[in-house]
């Protein structure tokens, strides 16, 4: 089996990716700005929903009891889907669900006429790299929501679960479509740019005959599938194409159709700071006369019930790919989506990706958060991400010990040692502390150290060190204890 | 302020003053034997906030008592992945505090530690016993301010500091603790203190334990995005609850040579006109 998650086996460490990114201040600018308008967004409309507690609460009971009978929900959505005229598939991995996909896109094609397929913004058939397995295949994908289309066009990376060209301004945008669609003049306002993709769109919409959508939710009492959206592309993929093929990750079954009642609420608010997504598409199976003749759901695993093995993470299923953890994110805020080298960014990337593909692809991502926890105050299913960063970081620091990995991490594998020896014990504590004044003597100036060697100079690099001063606390205790008369303070 | 000691409880009558109102307020409670988690980082390169801790405590009538076998919680450990390191320093600590009547820790990071870690440590260590101690210590665990407020009741601690001060809410104290405004409702009624709101108070200053090493660059970005926010407030201390956020806060503002301080809570409050007149950090 492969499982794999874009292209992030191949990434280079957060660490060194974002040291590059951080040079990129027009990047940095666009992210900034960008979060910054949807975080105000969304406390706008979060604080005017007063059971908004309430309501995290629910949708995180729901999606924690749908994931312990998962076995369960899955069949009865199969057998749901089946009955309203849908065909379901079973794909265990990424190449699994591309084979499925490029048959049946094959299959569907006029004969004598060029394959092609319009897609409905998707994170899972992004997951699995669908569009180069496409193109391999002879085939030609088409993105229909704006911010794909730009990454597509560019040749780009989504760097935002929600907004995926949120590293690009509307100046870089306009300067892609020019070049891209070959147009000689196109102005500069929203509308123009945005009447630009509607044009090269519209021909995509009327012509192409096979879509291909993800999923916000499935659901198992129907065996409906919903996607929701802003731009009105994908209830035109959804609905004028004679082919719709579903790419659907198994952790997106929710129980009964008035589950969505929670979850559309704790959606839109949270993704987009609106009380509602414009479009709110949901289909059951085809329907004679109305929408597509054939409907394919590809029920996708790639990982995911490894992910559902380990009770102290599993929790990370619960996501609804909201974004909210990204904007609110200080280290997503710095660094945009790119450094996480995985199609999933921020903080849901940081736990998702490492446990989705094998972990020794991605043992840095679980240490890009300073665990402030702003992302567990915001996730709308109440995913307690910085305590499922710190149980990856125990599994990397297990796994080593295992494997005798040493490396780069030698220094910092002494350094917890010596620390777990210093504070077994009162005088251990203090014979280091008495060895850190010694050493200290070469690079401390009126109680300050501007430069350190070895791994503490990414410390000093940017910042000043306090010096250890010359009486630790429970010296100054001792002594005072000392001068302290009978019958005083003890 | 009047406080009356006596074998049963001690009321203490403080004036706390808010805006233009003078409010009396009358708490009373027992003088109460406090125990002081100094914490490791706080005992070896902060030793003054502890000071600063037994001196507003015991101004305010109680006993504070420090037991000197006590080291660490085990947070970087923990934190970073160290777990079978941490334990045996959870477990020392259960040891170390196991008879205090109130344990008084002036670092918000780490009274979420014991708070939101020890419990899923001890259910990991499956020890029916370790799960038994940690819920019956945690009651007993205050951050410095929670101490103040929740606690003993107080508001105003005597303090005299004629400075303008503003507050970085550590991540900890603000979603893991809640202390919500406490910090800021006792820098309010320090006399002579002007203090001055922090935009983007709830932003994380990058610290983050090993994060400030591991992703330096990452960790520095959002340690000048904080200093910016202080330096607009043109306030000439910093407070917060953490001494770990005020070194990276003070080791950005130090590099750029800013004249703006940074000082623990405790520190501030323990200033008193007839003590030090409020001199700074």
């Amino acid at each position: 089996m492969s499982i794999r998650v874009g292209e992030a086996a191949e990434a280079p460490s957060f660490a060194v990716a974002s040291k590059e990114l951080l040079k990129n201040d027009q990047l940095r600018r666009n992210v900034r700005n960008a979060t910054g308008i949807i975080r105000g967004k969304r406390a706008n409309v979060v604080g005017e929903t007063p059971d908004w507690q309430q309501l995290r609460d629910a949708g995180h009971a729901i999606k924690e009891h749908t994931l312990r009978h998962l076995g369960d929900y899955l069949a009865r959505f199969e057998e749901n889907c089946i009955r309203a005229g849908g065909k379901v598939h079973w794909a265990r991995d990424a190449d699994e669900a591309n084979a499925i996909s490029i048959e049946l896109i094959h299959r569907y094609t006029p004969d004598g006429k060029r394959a092609e397929v319009i897609k409905v913004k998707s994170m899972t058939t992004d997951e699995i790299g669908m569009n180069k397995a496409l193109v391999t295949a002879g085939i030609t994908p088409y993105e229909t929501d704006l911010a794909d289309l730009i990454v597509q066009l560019g040749d780009d990376k989504p760097s935002h679960i929600v907004v995926p060209a949120l590293h690009r301004n509307r100046m870089e945008i306009r300067e892609l479509f020019m070049r891209t669609m070959k147009l000689d003049e196109l102005g500069t306002s929203p509308e123009d740019i945005a009447g630009a993709a509607r044009v090269y769109l519209r021909e995509k919409f009327l012509r192409v005959p096979i879509a291909i959508s993800g999923a916000n939710f499935a659901v198992a009492e129907t065996g409906s599938v919903c996607v929701v959206e802003s731009e009105g592309n994908g209830r035109m993929c959804v609905s004028l194409p004679r082919v719709l093929i579903s790419v659907v990750g198994i952790e997106k079954i929710i129980p009964t159709f008035q589950d969505l009642e929670v979850f559309l609420q704790l959606l839109s608010r949270s993704a987009t700071g609106e009380r509602m997504n414009p479009y709110n598409s949901i289909w059951t199976g085809v329907v004679p006369g109305d929408g597509p003749r054939e409907f394919h759901v590809i029920l996708l695993d790639n990982g995911r019930t490894k992910v559902l093995a380990d009770s102290a993470s599993s929790e990370t299923l619960d996501c609804i790919r909201c974004g909210a953890c990204l904007n609110a994110c200080p280290v997503y805020r710095q660094t945009g989506g790119h450094a996480y080298g995985s199609i999933y960014a921020g903080p849901i990337g940081a736990i998702l990706t490492p446990q989705l593909q094998s972990m020794e692809h991605s043992t840095s991502l679980p240490y890009a958060s300073s665990l402030c926890g702003a992302c567990y105050e915001v996730c709308p299913v109440k995913i307690n991400i910085p305590e499922i960063l710190i149980h990856l970081r125990e599994k990397i620091v297990d796994g080593q010990d295992h494997h005798g990995g040493m490396g780069t991490d030698f220094a910092e594998k002494a350094g917890m040692k010596v620390a777990a020896w210093a504070m077994s014990d009162a005088a251990n504590l203090s014979t280091v502390r008495a060895a850190g004044r010694l050493a200290q003597i070469p690079f401390a100036r009126n109680g300050v150290i501007h430069s350190l060697p070895g791994m503490l100079g990414q410390w000093t690099n940017t910042r000043d060190m306090p010096a250890i001063p010359a009486e630790s606390f429970r010296q100054w205790w001792a002594r005072r204890r000392q001068n302290v008369v009978p019958g005083g303070t003890k | 302020m009047i406080l009356y000691e006596a074998n049963g409880p001690t009321i203490s009558t403080v004036s706390a003053r808010n805006g233009r109102l003078f409010a009396r307020c009358v708490a009373i409670h027992w003088s109460l034997r406090i125990s002081l988690f100094i914490t490791c980082y706080n005992d070896v390169l902060f030793p003054k906030t502890g000071q600063a801790v037994v001196t507003v405590l015991e101004r305010l009538g109680h006993t504070v008592e420090f037991r000197p076998t006590q080291t660490c919680c085990g947070q970087m450990h923990y934190n970073s992945g160290y777990h079978m390191d941490a334990l045996p320093l959870m477990e020392k600590f259960l040891e170390d505090f196991h008879d205090a009547e109130v344990i008084c820790i002036p670092s918000a990071s780490c009274v979420s530690t014991i708070r939101d870690h020890y419990p899923v440590m001890a259910e990991k260590s499956g020890s029916k016993d370790l799960i038994r101690q940690v819920n019956e210590i945690l009651p007993r665990v205050f951050e410095f301010s929670e101490l103040l407020i929740d606690k003993l009741g107080v508001e105003d601690t005597g303090a005299y500091f004629p400075h303008v001060v503003t507050l970085h809410c550590s991540c900890h104290s603000l979603r893991s603790l809640g202390v919500g405004d406490k910090p800021e409702r006792l820098l309010r009624n320090v006399k002579g203190l002007t203090f001055v709101p922090l935009e983007d108070y709830d932003q994380c200053c990058g610290f983050g334990g090993t994060f400030a090493v591991k992703n330096a660059e990452v960790s520095s970005a959002m340690a000048a995005d904080k200093v910016k926010c202080i330096l607009n407030t043109k306030a000439e201390v910093c407070a917060a609850l953490d001494n770990s956020c005020l070194m990276q806060i003070g080791g950005t503002l130090g590099r750029d040579h800013a004249v703006t301080c940074t000082m623990h809570l405790a520190e501030i409050l323990a200033s008193t006109q007839s003590a030090n007149g409020g001199t700074l950090a």
